[in-house]
């Protein structure tokens, strides 16, 4: 058999400092975007469903933490990025996007305001060096400095519906007086904490689609800090969780994938991210004028998809009415919460009305679909 | 079944177990833990020919698709019904329950010229 996930080896290979912990843990590695990341600790299922019922416990220290600082870091986001910056307040985060002056995207990312006059802009893996390069290259009219922290900072994320709970129960992790506390803290608002005296930065987010907070903090105490959530959490059902199920998670809820659903030959319109590009702050933004011509006539949206029985179509599957072919799967997978498989993908405009019905092109084998709002899932919220 | 070190092995991740002219066929539990969970196998039919090198199935996982490929020329004599059924019989037992297909070849000589791998010599390909 031949496993077509299978990735070419990069020629250096980057460890996450959580890594002698994983290989401890029985984990099985990936290569992505250079970095040996835990794919899964055994079976992908279980933990997919323990982050849906419990909580799951992710190592996403590959992930890009680039700093803005300096007197003018808002102008510069305001025109570095598509969303609005302005009126992100102390200790929010916000979704944005980098856009390239054709509109394309070059990485989604997440901007968190930690402090005055300081930002840290969180991307991609896969985009590090291109946010760095560019970042860097337009904050040059700026005062404004831009620093990659990506070395020395791990990212750790539990996600699931008791991870407040876990959050709360761990030995060590303690909110620093006056910062918000978890139990309050809202969806993409973060607080300051301390784990064993060193700073920890504490942030509702995820991209899982259940309740979660991702935790930002120096290398050299993240396996630490990993240990005590994982002692805290395991009574309550916490497991170690790799990206084989953060993929099938954030599938579900509807959340893109870079190089899948984003990328540079996209504009944020036709991936349904018109939201994150305003065009109502005040002066220009790289990639400002070609968003706001929008893409060309016809061109391809991001729709949902659903079919029945167990094949998934799976990322570049065309998507065809009767033998013509008006689109294409971009992600694809059995859902294991739902049953049955869901895919994202791109169709002609006509074909993006949910209810639509089109046919997967398997290998040959045609597998009926209908098209179907985002997202998949969306957790209860009590 | 024989031991797993008494079974031969292709560089596609897939053992046989060869008795005269037939030989049951399976995926490594290498394969089976790199796919990841598996959730629909799909299988050729009792009676079909088989070409070496193409591919004869379909294993899907959460979060990818691996190829049943027939390592000779032969006919399928028996599909595993019970690992179309309970796809996890992959990951559970690769080398057991989880076994996909009987093939039967027109001479027992077909093995031997397929020049496939020992146990030891599929091991070192895997790093294991």
């Amino acid at each position: 058999m031949s496993d077509n996930s299978a990735s070419e080896h990069p020629v250096t290979e980057k460890f996450s400092p959580l890594h002698q912990i994983h290989l401890h843990g029985g984990a099985s590695f990936t290569d992505f975007a250079g970095w040996q990341m835990p794919v899964s600790y055994g079976s992908d299922l279980t933990e997919h469903h323990a982050v849906r019922n419990a909580a799951g416990i992710f190592d996403i220290s590959h992930m890009a933490e680039i700093g803005v600082t300096g007197p003018q870091a808002i102008e510069f986001l305001e025109y570095a990025l598509a969303g609005k910056m302005s009126n992100l307040a102390l200790m929010q985060a916000k979704y944005s996007l980098l856009l390239d002056e054709h509109a394309g995207i070059v990485d989604d990312l997440i901007v968190y305001h930690n402090a005055e006059g300081e930002y840290l802009v969180v991307a991609n893996a896969g985009n590090h060096d291109v946010v760095v390069e560019e970042l860097t290259a337009r904050s040059k009219d700026f005062d404004v400095q831009v620093m990659d922290h990506s070395d020395a900072t791990a990212l750790i994320a539990v996600q699931g519906p008791r991870a407040l709970e876990i959050l709360q129960a761990t030995e060590g992790l303690d909110v620093l007086e006056g910062q918000q506390s978890l139990i309050d803290l809202k969806y993409y608002w973060t607080t300051s904490a301390t784990f064993s005296g060193d700073s920890v930065y504490v942030a509702r987010t995820g991209y899982t689609g259940e309740d979660g907070f991702e935790l930002y903090l120096d290398t050299s105490n993240a396996a630490m800090l990993w240990q005590a959530l994982v002692t805290a959490g395991a009574p309550l059902g916490l497991i170690p969780a790799g990206l084989a199920s953060r993929d099938t998670l954030r599938l579900e809820a509807g959340m893109p994938l870079y190089g899948h659903e984003l990328g540079r030959d996209i504009l944020p319109a036709q991936a349904g991210l018109g939201r994150a590009v305003h065009f109502t702050k005040e002066g220009d933004f790289v990639g400002r004028a070609a968003a706001e011509t929008g893409p060309a006539e016809g061109a391809r949206v991001l729709v949902g998809l659903t079919s029945e029985g167990r094949r998934a179509g799976r990322a570049g599957y065309s998507l065809v009415d009767g033998d013509t072919v008006v689109g294409e799967i971009t992600s694809g997978a059995l859902s294991p919460t739902l049953g049955h498989p869901i895919a994202m993908g791109f169709v002609d405009p006509k074909y993006s009305e949910p209810g639509t019905v089109l046919d997967i092109d398997v290998r040959g084998s045609k597998i009926p679909a209908t098209v179907t709002a985002l997202p998949f899932y969306k957790r209860e919220k009590n | 079944m024989a031991d797993k070190t008494d079974r031969k092995y292709t560089a596609e991740h897939e053992w046989l177990d060869i008795v005269g002219t037939t030989a049951t066929i399976g995926i490594t539990d290498f394969a089976a833990d790199k796919l990841g969970d598996v959730v629909f196998v799909e299988l050729p039919k009792v009676g079909a020919t088989v070409q070496a090198g193409k591919v004869v199935g379909e294993i899907e996982s959460t979060k990818s698709v691996g190829e049943l490929f027939a390592p000779v020329n032969g006919t399928v004599t028996e599909a595993n019904s019970a690992v179309v059924d309970k796809p996890e019989l992959v990951n559970e037992d690769p080398f057991g329950g989880g076994w996909m297909i009987k093939l039967e070849v027109a001479d027992a000589s077909v093995f031997d010229a397929a020049e496939f791998m020992t146990f030891d010599a599929y091991s070192a390909l895997v790093g294991e």
